[in-house]
């Protein structure tokens, strides 16, 4: 088996496993509680307006708004690590028919692997720190799959694939 | 060209077929439930989409109205029954979302794991109860995270947890197992080294059929990707910040009486989640169909049908493929008529993965006494 196959096969079973494991911990301890604290928050929210409390019910729909900018990015980690790891999987039993040589087949693969670590993980960086920098490495990684994509579509479509 | 020619006029013979593609073996088991978990998972979206989204979605509104309205008669304890309603309609929702893609994607690890079973150097019957074990965890999920809505916390001895939930959990579990030891049979299958590498048709056909499906599909998962950046680049922020300033103004006008106001903040509110939907939608369907047609371009050696047929069906996936985002995307603009359209590509994928289906079923023989076909 190539370079460039091994790097998507097992890189892609692993970071499919990697996205489930991550998926159950998340929906055992932390999804139902977000869930609940996101829905208390908005409720308080309009609950406290309807008593004339205007800033805690501000407080409380600030609460629920940042609530909810973590559960996104969470679900879209865990979805966008499975589904990536998925699709490199696929491309990588097919990798042989990407008409180019070695070397350049081993660097589009190692552009798949490592934009779809870094993609979902800039994204979950995003719930702890909203500065510059995991947005930075969500849109890196997301440029590097796009480019590694575009490749292989390319690779595929030439007569020599 | 007969049938039967045509059917695997790619290169594998009966032989090859009978041994890697054994009716029961283990790669059978999962090429048949992993297309028949697909199938399930899109008839229970196209259900969901056309009789529990749209109404649950205007029960939902009508409920954030009565909670505005209750603000604005300062009585906050109808606020807070509407948000009750809103969490149970939302928990309806999203777990009927959930059980529609996981179902979906459960399908799709099965047909990979299929593929990789020659590379997995585990004996048949480990490996046919992998596969089993794999289709009752794909089915324990979706079913239990369906059920959550009505099971509710009933007879549960967790705090959040009911038991639906704890049953959708372990079939997650389940088939995480699965996983696990199937990479555990590549590892293995790698590091023994065998003097005869295992060759296999799935790998090697070039039939019209499969090249199209092959690069068709990547086409529309990278039409996916570029979607989806330009939506997490020009949207996603944007929307989030109105999606909180809107609640907001929902609360000020109405506590300070302005209900034109908050009715507007209301309607645009509910425009606001429609366009997050129908983005995140198309999204995600375009990359699921690139996916699946990448897929099933290399079960077409396997596909028993006439030469004619299978390129029917492959124009028929592919279109439908591209015609369900499309218009899904297209939904706000052109309401029902999108709606409808996005239906019609959605039943087109459903129509050929189950011709293609039972293209792969009548492999088994169950159909065909024999080697040739009428």
């Amino acid at each position: 088996m190539s370079i460039s196959r091994k790097i998507l096969i097992f890189g892609g079973l692993g970071l499919a496993i990697w996205g489930m494991g991550y998926g159950i911990w998340y929906a055992v301890f932390i999804e139902h509680q977000t869930l609940d604290g996101l829905g208390t928050a908005l409720a308080t929210g309009f609950m406290r307006a309807a008593e004339n409390r205007a800033a805690e019910s501000a407080a409380a729909l600030a609460d629920a708004a940042s609530r909810s900018f973590v559960y996104v990015r969470q679900v879209d980690a865990h979805g966008h690590w499975i589904g990536l790891g998925l699709l490199l999987l696929i491309l990588g039993i097919a990798f042989d028919r990407v008409g180019f040589g070695q070397r350049m087949r081993t660097y589009l693969a190692a552009a798949l692997l490592a934009g779809s670590v870094m993609f979902p993980l800039g994204v979950l960086l995003e719930t702890w720190n909203r500065g510059t920098g995991p947005q930075a490495v969500a849109v890196i990684g997301s440029a590097l799959v796009i480019l590694g994509l575009s490749g292989t579509a390319w690779g595929f479509a030439r007569r020599n694939s | 060209m007969s049938t039967h020619e045509g059917a695997i006029g790619s290169g594998a013979s009966i032989a090859q077929t009978t041994e890697r593609f054994a009716p029961r073996s283990a790669r059978r088991i999962f090429v048949i439930g992993g297309i028949g978990l697909i199938l399930c998972g899109m008839i229970l979206g196209d259900i969901f989409a056309a009789f529990i989204l749209h109404p649950n979605a205007n029960r939902i509104g009508e409920n954030l109205l009565a909670a505005t309205r209750a603000v604005a008669a300062h009585d906050p304890r109808a606020a807070g029954a509407a948000f009750q309603n809103i969490g149970g309609l939302l928990e309806n929702r999203g777990t009927k979302v959930d059980a529609h893609s996981h179902m979906i994607g459960f399908g799709y690890i099965a047909l990979l794991v299929a593929l990789l079973q020659p590379y997995v150097a585990f004996s048949e019957s480990v490996k046919k109860f992998l596969a089993k074990l794999f289709l009752l965890g794909a089915m324990l999920l979706p079913v239990g995270v369906f059920l959550i809505h009505y099971v509710g916390m009933a007879g549960s001895p967790f705090a959040a947890i009911g038991w639906a939930s704890v049953f959708g959990d372990f079939g997650g579990f389940l088939v995480w197992v699965v996983c696990l030891c199937e990479l555990a049979g590549l590892v293995k299958y790698f590091r023994a080294r065998p003097a005869v590498r295992a060759s296999d048709d799935f790998h090697s056909d070039r039939s019209w059929a499969a090249r199209t499906l092959l690069s068709g599909g990547t086409v529309l998962v990278l039409i996916g990707f570029l979607h989806g950046s330009y939506y997490a680049g020009a949207h996603l922020f944007t929307y989030e910040a109105k999606d909180s300033e809107l609640l907001s103004v929902m609360t000020t006008q109405a506590a300070a009486g302005d209900s034109a106001a908050a009715l507007q903040a209301v309607a645009d509110y509910g425009q606001l989640q429609g366009a997050k939907a129908v983005n995140v939608a198309a999204h995600a369907h375009v990359i699921e169909f690139g996916v699946l047609a990448i897929l099933l371009a290399f079960f077409q050696p396997y596909v028993f049908l006439s030469e004619k047929w299978r390129r029917i069906w492959v124009v028929m996936l592919l279109i439908g493929s591209l015609m369900l985002p499309v218009f899904v995307l297209l939904e706000l603009q052109w309401g029902l008529l999108a709606g409808g359209l996005a239906d019609v590509g959605g039943l087109l994928v459903i129509v050929a993965l189950f011709a293609m289906l039972v293209g792969i079923w009548r492999y088994t023989g169950k159909l065909d006494s024999s080697v040739g076909v009428a």
